[in-house]
């Protein structure tokens, strides 16, 4: 009854054509961006800002990146880690480079830079499928985290190789609190997830889930399939690259090449996997699951009064954290996304189901 | 699929509990100096990991038990699993800076990364950071960072010990010249940090310096060891970590490398690095910052104190080693910050802005030391503006198959030659992020 769109009538192309057609739809996105953009900023502490909710936006928009290259065009990634890199330090070269450049372009370009980098290795994808493919992407993970931390010049010659972000000022204004850097991130994102949006929905989307569905089907009914892979490498090294000059400025201020490296891939990977591949929605819960959990998981004992060592807690979280991943796959392969959506259909019906 | 509505349900109130945690936290008791402690008690570092936070956690215990505190100021502290991950600190950082009812005192942050990170929130937040023996070589220079502190020699000058010892031992720093000398280094911030000092030095006494790299963790070291087999340099210096060291160190049997020539760092001279490797250990060489192995005074206080109530933090056996004893000196370090920043501000809680204070103006002499039952493992330092690292001061230790054992008399980090590129390093910092030197009153 809930999610009942019966009465909903659609007069014109413009409603046939919404993002989200059905009302509660829109009531139910307007009441999360009221919570993003007014509630949180009101009630949140700057433990909560710093440590959960920028890591999650930053890492939800990787994870949507990621999700437009893997979930809709089905060309499996291990560079994310690499790509985030890219962007991170081609951020950080033009800032320092370029003094007076607005720090959004300068992201932006680093974006632009990640893409570049982004087809560069995606083009090995126009021959190889599934783990070979896995293994291409590995490789330039490896490559772009010896480049960062080989090349002097990425580092502007910094004798530990660790690089400092200049601040952020963007109109005037710093960036410098958790306030402001929170909601400077969830503007990215929010703008991002609609981009993204609107890409899977039209031609450039259905031509990724065709080549991802069955790629020879695709190209007999007139789909190219360098222009398909090589473009889904493009829009989702650019959200990678994008992400990870956030990471960088917004997050850690400060970081080495290990901050990217191969785990950032994985993780990234298992924020897809679990949130749902092909699934906006599910990149957001997949990167909360992946990045909140942990950390619930290793606060719990105390706010419960349950004294452990510090040794215990954290084994207690890898293995409660790893067992958890497990049973969400066993019972929900396509993932989170795919919860909710049962979840719609069920108050489609509810109370009365059949 | 029954869970889903449960998920959300779960989401909120990740949300809402995470919030009222953070809200209790900060309720607080009076009459407490809350110390954070960032440890890894996990992960590939962990071996050297704990035993430098047991020492930490059986200080604080020892001042408690037996003094009740710092002049009646309650210690309470909490650890924090970091995993030796840049990110993971970060998010110690932040959840514990607030607790206590002053908030944090000061920081330890116990790994390069993490000190880099938190070097910038340090303007900010107002907490200082302690960094015994690693972080930033050129935040000695207090003017520029004023709230880091890297007490009791930096990699620099660590490094710049070893290549004095290596020139001892050949008869002058002169005689180097000619001669090879390799960096066998873990690829991180942590590791790269003395490879400017080291081609300062090569230099100046025309002795050719190599430099390889092992990836972290450092398990695979083949390509760094093929490359000495060829080279064959006089001496390896190790700038390694955890698993890494005993990892070089049978390397080093399986290319006929001497052990004697191969000269660590201070977190590479601990019984954990040495163990693993068994009786191919035998001559290996460290540098102790300060301390080594061993018990003194202080060490029975705890054993009758600490561990004697049933509350030592780690087993009885493992007081004295070179880790322990590490951590067991960094607390006190603290302590006694806190003890001098007391003396100005009162008796009370402090702030970690008040802490820092304390740290800049603490003055420990031979007198103090002994006092403290820290002596013959500490020399006197004395902290000021220009200088955060207190003293320079180093001793090689060689490991004898079952003993750590001094083969050098103390040896000063020249400061003719550290000085003026802690210098060179700070305004260069300061130019990049903004900041005016000066130093901090109050």
């Amino acid at each position: 009854m809930l999610y009942r769109e019966a009465g909903q009538f659609k007069t014109s192309y413009a409603a046939d054509q919404a993002v989200f057609p059905i009302a509660q739809d829109r009531l139910f996105l307007a009441m999360w961006l009221a919570i993003g953009f007014i509630l949180v900023p009101l009630i949140s502490s700057e433990y909560l800002f710093r440590a959960i909710f920028i890591p999650f936006l930053i890492m939800a928009l990787a994870a949507l990146g990621l999700n437009l290259l893997v979930g809709y065009c089905g060309q499996l990634s291990l560079g994310t880690g690499g790509f985030m890199a890219v962007g991170a330090y081609a951020a950080y070269n033009l800032c320092v480079r370029i003094p007076d450049l607005n720090p959004l372009v300068a992201f932006l370009i680093a974006g632009g830079v990640a893409t570049l980098v982004g087809i560069a290795f995606g083009i090995p994808s126009l021959r190889l499928k599934g783990y070979y493919l896995a293994v291409a992407t590995l490789a330039s993970q490896f490559l772009l985290d010896w480049v960062f931390s080989r090349v002097a010049w990425l580092t502007n010659n910094t004798p530990s190789g660790s690089i400092t972000a200049p601040p952020v000022t963007l109109f005037g204004l710093t960036f410098d609190t958790p306030v402001r850097k929170y909601l400077l991130c969830l503007t990215v994102l929010v703008l991002f997830a609609l981009v993204a949006k609107n890409i899977v929905r039209g031609r450039i989307g259905r031509a990724w889930m065709a080549t991802r569905d069955m790629d020879v089907a695709a190209e007999i009914i007139g789909i190219r399939p360098m222009y398909a892979k090589l473009s889904a490498f493009a829009v989702s090294s650019f959200f990678i690259g994008v992400a990870g000059a956030l990471w960088g400025f917004l997050h850690l201020g400060s970081w080495e090449p290990l901050a990217f490296d191969i785990n950032r891939s994985f993780s990234i990977l298992f924020m897809v996997i679990i949130g749902g591949l092909g699934s906006i929605l599910g990149s957001l819960l997949g990167a909360a699951f992946i990045t909140v959990l942990p950390l619930f998981l290793n606060q719990m004992p105390q706010w419960f009064g349950i004294a452990l060592s510090t040794a215990m807690i954290s084994h207690l979280e890898a293995m409660i954290f790893g067992a958890l991943i497990v049973f969400f796959l066993i019972v929900e392969p396509l993932g989170l996304a795919r919860l909710w959506r049962i979840a719609k259909e069920k108050l489609r019906l509810w109370p009365f189901p059949y | 699929m029954k869970h889903s509505p449960s998920l959300r349900e779960l989401l909120l109130a990740t949300v809402a509990a995470s919030s009222l945690a953070a809200a209790t936290g900060a309720i607080a008791q009076a009459n407490e100096q809350f110390i954070p402690s960032l440890v890894y008690r996990s992960g590939p570092y962990a071996p050297n990991g704990v035993p430098f936070a047991n020492g930490f956690a059986d200080y604080l215990n020892l001042v408690n038990e037996r003094d009740g505190g710092i002049n009646g100021v309650k210690i309470v502290f909490e650890e924090c699993e970091t995993g030796y991950a840049t990110d993971r600190g970060v998010e110690c950082y932040e959840r514990l800076k607030g607790k206590g009812p002053t908030g944090a005192a000061v920081f330890n942050p116990l790994s390069t990364g993490i000190t880099y990170a938190l070097t910038e929130k340090t303007y900010t937040d107002k907490i200082p950071l302690i960094t015994m023996g690693y972080g930033r070589s050129e935040s000695v220079d207090g003017r520029v960072f004023p709230w880091n502190f890297p007490l009791l020699g930096t990699y620099w000058t660590a490094a710049d010990i070893i290549i004095q010892h290596i020139g001892n031992l050949n008869g002058g720093l002169d005689k180097l010249k000619g001669k090879k000398i390799a960096l066998v280094y873990h690829d991180s911030p942590y590791g790269k940090e003395p490879i400017p000092l080291l081609t300062e030095r090569a230099r100046r006494h025309g002795f050719e310096l190599l430099t390889l790299p092992v990836t972290h963790p450092g398990v695979e070291q083949k390509a760094a060891w093929l490359q000495i087999r060829q080279n064959r340099p006089d001496y390896v210096l190790l700038w390694g970590w955890g698993v890494m060291n005993s990892t070089a160190i049978k390397e080093a049997v399986a290319v006929r490398y001497p052990r004697d020539h191969m000269f660590g760092v201070w977190w590479a001279g601990a019984e954990q690095d040495v163990l693993p490797a068994g009786s191919d250990a035998k001559g290996y060489n460290s540098i102790a910052l300060q301390h080594s192995a061993g018990q003194v005074a202080v060490h029975a206080e705890i054993l009758r104190n600490v561990h004697g109530k049933g509350k030592g933090a780690g087993p009885k056996e493992d007081v004295g080693q070179v880790l322990y004893n590490r951590g067991m000196v960094n607390a006190m370090l603290v302590v006694e910050s806190i003890r001098t920043a007391q003396g100005r501000f009162g008796k009370k809680p402090l702030t970690g802005e008040q802490v820092r204070w304390g740290i800049e103006n603490l003055n420990l002499d031979q007198g103090r030391i002994k006092q403290l039952g820290f002596d013959g493992i500490l020399q006197p330092l004395k902290v000021s503006c220009d200088d955060h690292e207190g003293v320079r001061h180093g001793r090689i230790h060689q490991w004898d198959g079952r003993n750590w054992k001094f083969v050098s008399d103390w040896i000063e980090g020249d400061n003719s030659l550290l000085r003026p590129m802690v210098e060179d390093a700070a305004r260069k910092y300061a130019a990049e992020k903004g900041v005016k030197p000066t130093c901090l009153k109050g």
